[in-house]
């Protein structure tokens, strides 16, 4: 089993590109709109904001379970 | 399509590298000096390393049909040893007149000290002597946007020419003051640490394709060569026309190296062939 700072050494790199790559994507979308004007379909605007509600969920510090867990269901629905 | 891998450390790869970039339309590669991964302690080893890079590899990768250049220089990680930078720097003439050696790279820096800063200056003023391109490392991670700062102060009181300069790893924070003073940029894409083909092909939408290269400098850490193959897939999936992906793959590398009368490889363009009655 890893130790606390085990588990932020071994994976701080990857989870900054992960969020790289999300902060990209909104901006890309953000560019998408700018140029065609709309936000996109029903479907989409709902995906993005399962997306944002998830980024808010991952700022709990402790939430009532697992994050993972709470994303998962999140996603479901979308 | 013909790509051209602008920035790549061969002798950190195996042949299979050179293989599978041939059968995906890779034609030739530039290979800037690197650091080796611990600091060097004799010049005798860079010239050997120059000379691998200059006449060896060469020969290895016209195994399989791709053209190899290269470039000098002392890694900005080993630049706190000035006198072992100068001794080095003094053989530098001898490797310009090396046929497939196309300038000074990558020289730059790694956490923006005073050495490090001395040691870029020389580099690009003998790069500028003797008629040579620049090629420059700018830092990682936490250091990228003071660093590429530092770097631009220091050229910003150069006697050079801007656009036989190239300032690489640039990202989003970074690319506007390095194009708006008229360099060439590179975008180096990492699986993690570097930027990623999709953010590569952002920038291309924001910034346009005009002085911009894209590689993906392989070496020997975590590294793929193939995320040059990825961002122009994502470029072509988004809606680009081949004739612009070659403009960004091909032919900008061919212009910007092409200032070196040693890289011989023109811009190309892709035409619709006139149909011919079948051979009887």
């Amino acid at each position: 089993m890893l130790s606390p700072e085990q588990v932020v050494d071994a994976s701080f790199l990857e989870a900054r590109h992960m969020l790289l790559e999300i902060a990209a994507l909104l901006d890309r979308y953000d560019a998408a709109v700018a140029r065609g004007g709309e936000a996109g379909s029903p479907v989409a605007v709902a995906k993005l904001a399962a997306l944002r509600q998830a980024l808010g969920a991952l700022r709990e510090p402790a939430p009532p379970q697992d994050r993972t867990v709470a994303l998962l269901e999140l996603f479901a629905q979308v | 399509m013909q790509i051209i891998q602008p920035h790549y450390h061969a002798i950190a790869r195996t042949a299979q590298d050179y293989e599978r970039m041939a059968m995906s339309g890779v034609v030739a590669v530039a290979e800037p000096a690197f650091w080796a991964g611990f600091d060097r302690l004799y010049p005798e080893t860079f010239l050997d390393y120059f000379r691998q890079i200059s006449e060896f590899e060469p020969t290895r990768a016209a195994q399989y049909g791709i053209r190899h250049f290269s470039w000098v220089a002392v890694n900005p990680k080993e630049a706190e040893n000035p006198v072992l930078t100068r001794e080095v720097l003094a053989h530098f003439p001898e490797f310009f007149a090396k046929p497939t050696v196309l300038g000074v790279g990558e020289t730059g820096l790694h956490k923006s000290t005073k050495n490090e800063c001395e040691s870029l200056e020389a580099h690009v003023e003998i790069a500028m002597k003797h008629g040579q391109l620049v090629l420059i490392h700018t830092p990682h991670l936490g250091d990228k946007a003071h660093g590429t700062r530092r770097v631009l102060e220091v050229l910003a009181g150069m006697n050079i020419d801007r656009e036989r300069v190239w300032i690489d790893h640039v990202e989003e924070q970074t690319i506007k003051p390095c194009l708006d003073a008229g360099y060439w940029v590179g975008f180096t894409l990492y699986p993690i640490t570097k930027c990623s083909p999709k953010r590569a092909v952002d920038m291309l939408e924001k910034y346009g394709t005009g002085r911009i290269l894209v590689n993906s400098s392989a070496d020997w850490g975590p590294s793929d060569p193939f995320t040059l193959q990825e961002c122009i897939l994502e470029f072509r999936r988004r809606g680009h026309t081949l004739q612009e992906a070659i403009e960004v793959f091909h032919n900008n590398p061919c212009r910007f190296l092409g200032q070196n009368p040693k890289f011989d490889i023109k811009p190309i363009r892709v035409e619709m062939a006139e149909e011919e009655p079948a051979c009887r």
